[in-house]
């Protein structure tokens, strides 16, 4: 898989999307400012960003559904221009965030629809691949109003792969599902990076973001930041160390100051009586820690727990699209 | 990029299969043409047992036989009216947009799967028509009208005032904001078409064979231009996002 083959070191696959100084407007008002970014071939790729960010215009606007106002892309290896739009609508395949299936046709008739709009050979076998795919074999006959929203999803997602994409574009696929729905469609989002297919993820939900995505991009008009959920926490967040100690310490900077590596500290929660909080910053949690464990054992301390905070996408999210800075300057996280 | 026939078919199969599942538009396609069947019928059987053509039974005569060319134009303005903006309110319309399927043809394909049911109902309710009046009018009353000469320019005029009338509602369709309006602005669209048959048989305007082969050119000129002037309004970027574009989006 190319984003494995890039965190080993090797030469990274080439791009399948590259996106230059991509800038939209609708009449004032600027719905995506300046964006640049690229995805290889393989990735899934996560767009975040708050309601109105600019996400699914983006996407539109790769998907040739619209034009930009400037700025160039290449998908497929297509250049993004009108002459090329078929061609490229041709090997990319849009999950809107509505499912948009007919709903008095059965699943196979929609299928056999967007089948032969792709003008696609051997549309039965394709079809029924699909349907395998998303674990509908059993219900294609089914009129699509008469299935559940997770159903539907499903069945969006089959129309999707019909036409074998080289790129995906996934708008809120899991947008409106219950939990055990939205589950399974992501474990077939998972299942199409075991087959190579580039995935653009768009959604608001961080968790399934950093579970699924090699690299995410947070979007707020502009481009926030870019890269591996890992590699923005550590460069969104100072290193650090907690500390939780049975009560509170009499004198902590007598224990904290000084210490190797340590490089400042504040207490985060101490009460009167009861369990203390520290939170120290550190160059380097791993060599810090047991020269703290050893001051506060030292200082008679009950050490409760001691190691690195864990920051999620969540906070880097939050992090950087409350920055009310709207020029904010694109920072791509270079690899440790 | 040429238009595909596996596209357009495509299309209009699955416009087809909508329609057939479509009680509403099932009604519509069954109830108005018997109602613009039923006046004309009940206007000769009213006078069965004329044995002379007064001027009277003259007027019933010329009103029966434009009547129902007003089939063609009413019945497709609500399935035009719907086929666009309809979809665009489904959330359907995105789906297919994003597919290779090009403007040209999807508007094709749309207008063939409303243009074949039209002319083939107005031409079954012209068929019956013809029957009743062979079977039931009085013999004076079905000469005059079997005999009127508008009565084969009717079988021209058929097709080509459905193709105006499906053109009018799917431009319509392209630019408007909801169905419901789409489907007000189109009959209100379809009016002059209808003004001009009403004033043939009402004899404000008398129809001669000039009149009919002008107007027939000149609708099925309208006709075919309308395909081209549709597909240039028909607007991606308007439809998915209900903005109007910086530049004209890909076909």
């Amino acid at each position: 898989m190319g984003s494995s083959e890039a965190r080993d070191g090797r030469q990274p696959p080439p791009a399948t999307i590259e996106v230059s100084h991509l800038t939209k407007k609708f009449g004032d008002r600027t719905a995506v400012a300046d964006v640049s970014f690229s995805v290889a071939r393989g990735e899934v790729f996560g767009f975040l960003g708050p309601n109105g960010a600019g996400k699914t215009t983006t996407v539109r606007i790769l998907g040739t559904l619209i034009a930009p106002t400037s700025g160039s892309a290449v998908i497929a290896g297509i250049p993004l221009s009108a002459a090329n739009a078929a061609d490229i609508r041709q090997r990319v395949s849009i999950m809107p965030e509505a499912p948009g299936l007919y709903l008095k046709l059965t699943i196979t008739e929609n299928l056999e629809f967007f089948a032969r709009l792709y003008g696609m050979p051997g549309r039965e076998a394709r079809i029924a691949q699909a349907l395998e795919a998303v674990g509908l074999s059993d219900r294609a006959h089914d009129l699509c109003g008469s299935l559940s929203k997770g159903l539907r999803q499903r069945a969006a997602l089959a129309r999707t792969l019909l036409n074998d994409p080289t790129v995906m574009f996934l708008d809120e696929p899991t947008s409106g599902l219950d939990p055990a729905a939205a589950h399974e469609v992501l474990g077939l989002i998972g299942a199409l990076r075991d087959r190579g297919v580039t995935v653009f993820l768009t959604t608001h939900r961080l968790d399934e973001a950093e579970r699924l995505c090699d690299r995410v991009a947070i979007m707020n008009t502009s481009l926030r930041t870019i890269g591996r959920p890992d590699e923005l926490r550590q460069a969104m967040f100072t290193r650090s160390l907690a500390v939780t100690t049975a009560t509170a310490l009499a004198r902590p900077a007598e224990v904290f100051n000084g210490l190797p590596g340590v490089q400042a500290w504040h207490d985060s929660q101490t009460a009167n009586r009861g369990p203390a909080s520290y939170l120290l910053t550190v160059t380097d949690p791993a060599a810090a820690a047991p020269g703290v464990t050893r001051a506060l054992v030292a200082a008679g301390a009950d050490v409760v727990s001691i190691g690195e905070p864990r920051r999620t996408l969540e906070d880097v999210y939050l992090q950087l699209v409350d920055a009310a800075d709207a020029n904010a300057t694109v920072k791509e996280a270079q690899p440790r | 990029m040429n238009a595909s026939a596996t596209r357009i078919g495509a299309i209009a199969r699955k416009e087809l299969t909508e329609f057939r599942r479509n009680r509403f538009i099932i009604m519509t396609a069954v109830i108005l043409p018997v109602i613009f069947l039923v006046s004309p019928t009940a206007q000769i059987l009213a006078a069965k047992t004329a044995t002379v053509l007064t001027d009277a039974i003259q007027k019933r005569v010329d009103y029966a036989v434009f009547f129902p060319l007003l089939i063609p134009v009413f019945v497709p303005s609500v399935m035009s009216a719907y086929s666009v903006v309809g979809e665009r309110e489904q959330g359907t319309l995105e789906p297919v947009l994003t597919t290779p399927v090009s403007r040209v043809e999807l508007l094709a394909g749309k207008f063939v799967a409303i243009f074949a049911p039209t002319v083939a109902i107005a031409y079954l309710m012209f068929g019956v028509f013809i029957a009743i009046v062979e079977i039931w009018a009085s013999p004076v009353i079905a000469t005059a009208i079997l005999h009127a000469p508008a009565l084969p320019a009717e079988l021209v005029f058929i097709p080509l005032l459905a193709a105006w009338a499906i053109w009018v509602g799917l431009a319509v369709s392209t630019r408007a904001s909801e169905t419901r309006v789409a489907q007000q602005l189109t009959v209100l669209a379809s009016l002059p078409p209808a003004a001009v048959t009403a004033l043939m048989s009402f004899n404000v305007i008398t129809p001669t064979f000039a009149l009919a082969a002008a107007l027939a050119v000149a609708l099925l000129a309208i006709d075919c231009a309308a395909c081209f002037f549709v597909a240039r309004i028909f607007d991606r970027e308007r439809l998915v996002t209900g903005t109007q574009p910086a530049r004209r989006p890909a076909g």
